[in-house]
């Protein structure tokens, strides 16, 4: 199998801040907006160097998306950043009202999603974020894997015309995606014949360990990341289940309204086939280390290894 | 006053259309959408620049309605003003229809700049606006009506908080302020007073008139502040116009029906 190297281990959240960076030096449009929480969101270079383009809003995420639907309605290209469940749960009316139905070229950026958020438990462990954000008409929604791909994917949406969910996170993790970035495509990684897993976001790298723990046992997997849930790439989908005959979804996100069940819609309509799907099982998650809590609730690579045998037990019953 | 007489005659113009649409549509808010329609007339007839012929011209100052459910007195308006022919009026909330219950951005009607219905939204937005009129040193004004039942929502008060932080003085907020809601008098639902000190304690300069007296809103609007944002208590009558329903709530959420309105816009032509 295709060996993937760990260029640095670094978070997701610098790649979303370097590449604000990037754009603000590459065009004036670019405006950000962060609601008390600019170091998390590695929004301090932005901050530093255009003071001016920069707006603290407080703690009060409602506002901060109505005033980014008005800089928007004013022509800028405007930003927010605060956690995945400050930019989503708690503001959805405002997205909903103001942004996508309003048609506004907002970007959403939302770090610190997920079980690998950590120590500060439930509360702030968002996992139904993307199935908010899928369900919302007019929205794109992202979810990327790595700096790299977090890098690309801020600097990409920047030119994409309309609203967009971008949603990473906060743990340092391994950097290895390749340095190319399309909106709605998803990315091969490894190419295979027994099944076909689509990992997003952290678990691509925990899809590609059991990938490799799953060619020691002489099969060989499909990998795809899909970092855009919304377009859906149907046809990267579709070409690879035609080919391995059984499918693995991972995501860390709860399985109702998720990744998972965005693949599961379309292979029904579609390749209806054997299918299994990693992500949370309607839980809240807790505190405790990234690694730990991806273990404890089902989402680490044992867990997509035991699975794609799962699938590939189905393919051939 | 020439202009006075002019806005008064407008203002009937967007009464009459309102209850015509109403009528058509067979539902809808009348009570807020006639109170309102003294200013939307100064609004549109003599305070805003914009170009009805040019929707989307850049320095156009921006009228930001919060309270979206009041939506048949704007489309009277930019009716009245060129926006789009009078006769798509009777089109309100009729299947395919631009002009949508409440205003929605995205049915391509001229003239709409953000969709609303769902209360409390609307000031953050101009704020976002205003904000970056200020950073690009644009010599104009956004405007933003909201209800006064609409100020319970919390996120109300984070954009007036952040109007008076960032002392944008090309903000004026105008609040209806009828005094009822739909279960009543706002001051038994959640009582608003003292609402001046309010805002004035979150920044802002505030101004209080008759909103159903134009020539009362020409001298507030011609108010000029330089470090804060502007909030008009215009204080109106519910149904005005039309002395039968006026502070009637009952009136919040129901349309004419044809007897109703052939009477109300007796009304109208005898009192003006
Ligand atoms: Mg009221």
């Amino acid at each position: 199998m295709k060996q993937f190297e760990v260029r640095q281990r670094k978070d997701t959240r610098s790649g979303f801040g370097d590449a604000l960076y990037e754009l603000g030096k590459e065009s004036d449009k670019v405006v950000a907006l962060c609601a008390d929480l600019t170091g998390s969101l590695k929004m301090d270079a932005f901050k530093k160097e255009f003071p001016d383009r920069f707006f603290q809003t407080g703690i009060a995420e409602a506002n901060m998306i109505g005033m980014a639907a008005g800089m928007a309605t004013a022509g800028l290209i405007p930003f927010t950043g605060t956690f995945a469940n400050f930019s989503t749960g708690r503001v959805y009316d405002q997205i909903r009202q103001s942004v996508a139905y309003s048609e506004k070229n907002v970007k959403i950026c939302a770090s610190h999603s997920g079980l690998t958020l950590g120590e500060d438990g439930a509360t702030h462990q968002v996992l139904e974020d993307i199935a908010m954000m899928r369900a919302m008409p007019n929205m794109t929604v992202i979810n990327t894997c790595d700096y790299t791909q977090t890098f690309l994917a801020t600097k990409a949406i920047a030119n994409f015309n309309g609203p967009v969910y971008l949603r990473f996170g906060r743990p340092a993790v391994p950097d290895f995606s390749p340095q190319n970035f399309e909106i709605g495509k998803g990315v091969l990684l490894n190419e295979g014949n027994d099944v076909c897993i689509i990992a997003t976001g952290h678990l691509v790298w925990e899809a590609l360990q059991a990938a490799e723990q799953l060619e020691q046992k002489g099969y060989s997997a499909e990998v795809i990341n899909i970092h855009t849930i919304k377009p859906l790439d149907e046809d990267i989908i579709l070409k690879s289940a035609a080919k391995c005959r059984c499918v693995v979804t991972a995501e860390e996100h709860e399985l109702n309204g998720g990744l998972g069940e965005a693949v599961a819609s379309l292979l029904g309509r579609k390749l209806p086939l054997p299918l299994e799907m990693i992500g949370v099982n309607d839980s809240f998650g807790e505190s405790g280390k990234p690694m730990e809590l991806l273990e404890k609730y089902g989402l680490g690579a044992s867990n997509i290894l035991e699975a794609t045998l799962r699938a590939v037990e189905r393919r051939t019953a | 006053m020439k202009e006075a007489l002019f806005l008064i005659k407008k203002a009937r113009e967007i009464r009459k259309s309102v209850i015509l649409s109403l009528n058509a549509a067979g539902s809808g808010h009348l009570g807020g959408s006639l109170g309102l329609a003294d200013v939307f007339s100064v609004l549109y007839f003599h305070e805003m620049k914009h170009k009805p012929e040019q929707p989307d011209w850049l320095d156009r100052e921006r009228l930001i309605l919060s309270i979206g459910h009041v939506a048949p007195v704007l489309y009277a308006t930019l009716a009245e003003s060129g926006y789009f022919d009078k006769e798509e009026l009777l089109t309100l909330r009729k299947l395919g229809t631009r002009l949508q219950g409440h205003p929605g951005r995205d049915h391509g009607l001229p003239g709409v700049e953000l969709s609303a219905g769902s209360l409390g939204q609307g000031l953050g937005v101009a704020v976002g606006i205003a904000l970056m009129d200020q950073h690009e040193k644009k010599d104009k004004r956004t405007f933003c009506i909201m209800g006064d039942g609409e100020l319970q929502e919390g996120s109300v008060w984070e954009a007036a908080m952040s109007a008076g932080h960032y002392k944008l003085h090309n903000i004026i907020g105008i609040v209806d302020r009828n005094n009822v809601q739909i279960d009543g008098k706002t001051e038994d639902v959640m009582s608003l007073e003292p609402l001046a000190d309010k805002w004035r304690s979150f920044g802002w300069h505030v101004l209080e008139c008759n909103g159903n007296d134009v020539e009362e809103l020409i001298q507030a609007f011609a108010h000029k502040s330089d470090e804060k944002p502007t909030l008009i208590l215009a204080h109106t009558k519910m149904g005005c116009g039309i002395p039968e329903i006026e502070n009637d709530y009952t009136w919040h959420g129901k349309a004419p029906n044809g007897e109703e309105m052939e009477r109300f816009l007796g009304m109208l032509v005898k009192n003006r």
